[in-house]
């Protein structure tokens, strides 16, 4: 019957392509974080073309966007740091948001695969993983590039015995930051396809709304805390 | 024999670690929604920066029960005890 449009309950699961060393890698998680990843650099090079005082077609947007990413650097680092900052904030931003976005709308299901399907990147434990290893050493080498050696100084507040809470905080920031990120988008899909498995029709419908809503404000979530990670160390 | 019994306890472990980790933010989203809807309605031309605010942190206590969701999924589908 309509079974062919069911997609099946597949968590952990990989198009794996193997290497003969040994190492392999999630097939469907590099392609469609390149897709994202293109479709992002060639909308904003496009979009930064012939730029003009009075703004005009994709330049509105594009400072929409802009005016978004600033305002999150912004209000974490205040007005003499963010600068520098922008461009991490704003990488993290766009990424998250083009893989959660892409995810929830387009229709990857169409696509067979022999293994694993097609789906949001951040699906993938080692994407959120590797976005949220680079947020730690952000704000670990934005510390040590403003404050130097006396960044350290950081571990013995408000007390020396807080010592061994501050260096687990080091280690449970990234876990959080991955597993919030990893988790909101996995619980996405799982929703979607039991409720698909149930009634296929018309009931999803909310619940994407829902989803695609959610994963842009997890998106907003993880550069506002990657921000604020970085302004509590150079603050 | 030892394989089933493992998998009974992962499915109670999943539906009780959900279930738990669906307690604290659920009162905790109702306190946060609660006052909101206070603030609201003690200051109607604050809604927006209100709504802002309490989105950012209905999502902050959403992400404590997704912890539970991550554990449940992986005694579910990753778990490190079968075979």
């Amino acid at each position: 019957m309509l079974t062919f449009l069911l997609s099946k309950i597949e968590v952990g699961s990989h198009l794996y392509v193997n290497f003969p060393n040994g190492l392999h890698l999630h097939g469907e998680t590099v392609i469609v974080s390149t897709f994202v990843v293109t479709l992002l650099v060639s909308f904003l090079v496009f979009g930064t073309q012939n730029l003009q005082k009075i703004p005009q077609g994709p330049q509105n947007f594009i400072e929409v966007v802009y005016e978004l990413v600033k305002s999150i650097a912004y209000t974490q680092m205040g007005p003499s740091y963010y600068a520098q900052f922008l461009p991490f904030v704003a990488t993290i931003f766009l990424f998250v948001f083009g893989s959660n976005v892409a995810g929830a709308l387009i229709p990857w299901k169409l696509l067979e695969l022999q293994s694993g399907e097609f789906a949001a990147p951040t699906n993938d434990i080692n994407t959120t993983a590797c976005l949220a290893i680079l947020t730690s050493l952000a704000y670990f080498s934005a510390g040590l590039k403003i404050k130097g050696i006396g960044y350290f100084k950081r571990y013995i507040k408000p007390a020396p015995f807080f010592l061994p809470i501050n260096i687990v905080e080091d280690f449970t920031k990234p876990l959080s930051l991955n597993f919030r990120l990893f988790g909101n988008v996995v619980a996405d899909e799982l929703t979607i396809t039991v409720i698909c498995s149930l009634v296929p029709l018309i009931i999803p419908l909310p619940i994407m709304m829902l989803g695609l809503f959610a994963s842009s404000l997890q998106a907003l979530i993880f550069a506002t805390l990657a921000a604020a990670y970085i302004g509590e160390v150079i603050e | 024999m030892v394989d089933s019994v493992i998998a009974a306890a992962s499915v109670i472990a999943a539906s009780i670690a959900v279930g738990f980790a669906g307690l604290g933010p659920g009162i905790g989203q109702g306190n946060a929604a609660g006052s909101a809807v206070e603030g609201i309605s003690r200051q109607p031309e604050a809604e927006g920066k209100i709504r802002g605010t309490l989105l950012l942190s209905l999502a902050f206590m959403e992400s404590l029960t997704i912890y539970g969701l991550v554990v449940a999924l992986s005694v579910l589908f990753a778990n490190p005890f079968v075979g």
